[in-house]
C-alpha cells in the first residue's frame, strides 16, 4: 500500500441526494433507537434489583408523557428495523433444501411467522 | 494469514439484529403502550420472580445485550458512512457504550 492512499472526498450530505439513500440511512438509524431502548431496559433491570419502590417508580416513568413519546418513536423505528431485516434475510442467508434454492418469499414469510409467534408468546407471558 | 476478529463481531451482530427484529417491537409495545394504557400490569413480585429464575435471567440478558451490541456495531458503520471517521474515537464510543450497557444489565441481573 502506498504511504498516502488516495481518498476521494465525499460530501457528508451524500445520502440526501437520492430517496433510496435516504431510506438506507433511516434503516441504519433504526439501530440508534434500538440501542436507546436497550438502555431503558438496562435501567429497568437496575430498578428491579433495587426493590419494589424503585421498580414502581420505573413503571410510573414508563407511563409518563415523555416515556410514552420516547417509546412510541422507538416502536416505529423498531418495526421498521424488523421489516427491513426480514426483507434482507434471503440475500443474507440464502437456503438450499434438497439441492433446490428456497424461494426468497418463503424465507421472509418464515421470519414473519416467527415474529408473530414470539410476539404472541410474550404478550401472553405479560398477562394480556 | 492474519487472523480476523470479524466473526466475533459479526455473530452477535447478526444474532442481535434477529433478536431486535423478533423481540424488541413487542417489548416496546408492552412497556410503551400496554402498560401506560393500563392493559398490562408489570407487578414487582412477578418481574422479580422472573428475573430470579436462571432462565428468566438468560432471556432478559439476551433481550438487552444482543440488540445493544447490534446497535453499537451498526452505529459505528453508519458513522463511517456519514463521514465521521472510522477512527478509534467512534469505535470506543460505540462499543464502550454497548459494553457499559451490557455490564450494567449483567450486574443488575446478578444482584436480583
Amino acid at each position: 500500500m502506498s504511504r498516502r492512499p488516495y481518498m476521494r472526498q465525499v460530501e457528508r450530505s451524500w445520502w440526501l441526494h437520492r430517496p433510496r439513500y435516504v431510506a438506507y440511512m433511516i434503516r441504519e438509524l433504526t439501530s440508534l433507537f434500538v440501542g436507546l431502548y436497550c438502555a431503558l431496559l438496562a435501567v429497568g433491570l437496575i430498578r428491579l434489583s433495587q426493590g419494589a419502590a424503585a421498580w414502581d417508580g420505573f413503571v410510573t416513568a414508563l407511563a409518563s408523557p415523555p416515556g410514552v413519546i420516547f417509546q412510541s418513536i422507538c416502536l416505529v423505528f423498531a418495526v421498521y428495523h424488523s421489516v427491513t431485516w426480514f426483507a434482507l434475510t434471503p440475500k443474507a442467508m440464502p437456503l438450499m433444501i434438497g439441492g433446490q434454492p428456497v424461494p426468497g418469499m418463503a424465507i421472509i414469510g418464515a421470519h414473519y411467522a416467527a415474529w408473530a409467534v414470539v410476539s404472541i408468546v410474550v404478550l401472553i407471558a405479560a398477562g394480556i | 494469514m492474519a487472523r480476523s476478529n470479524k466473526p466475533l463481531l459479526w455473530l452477535p451482530f447478526a444474532g442481535g439484529g434477529l433478536v431486535a427484529a423478533l423481540l424488541t417491537p413487542v417489548l416496546i409495545l408492552i412497556t410503551g403502550v400496554l402498560v401506560p394504557s393500563g392493559m398490562v400490569h408489570l407487578r414487582y413480585e412477578t418481574m422479580a420472580a422472573f428475573a430470579h429464575h436462571p432462565l428468566g435471567k438468560l432471556l432478559l440478558f439476551g433481550a438487552v445485550a444482543l440488540p445493544a451490541w447490534h446497535a453499537a456495531h451498526r452505529l459505528r458503520m453508519t458513522a463511517h458512512d456519514l463521514g465521521l471517521g472510522g477512527g478509534a474515537a467512534i469505535k470506543t464510543a460505540c462499543y464502550g457504550a454497548a459494553a457499559l450497557l451490557i455490564l450494567t444489565a449483567a450486574g443488575a441481573l446478578i444482584a436480583i
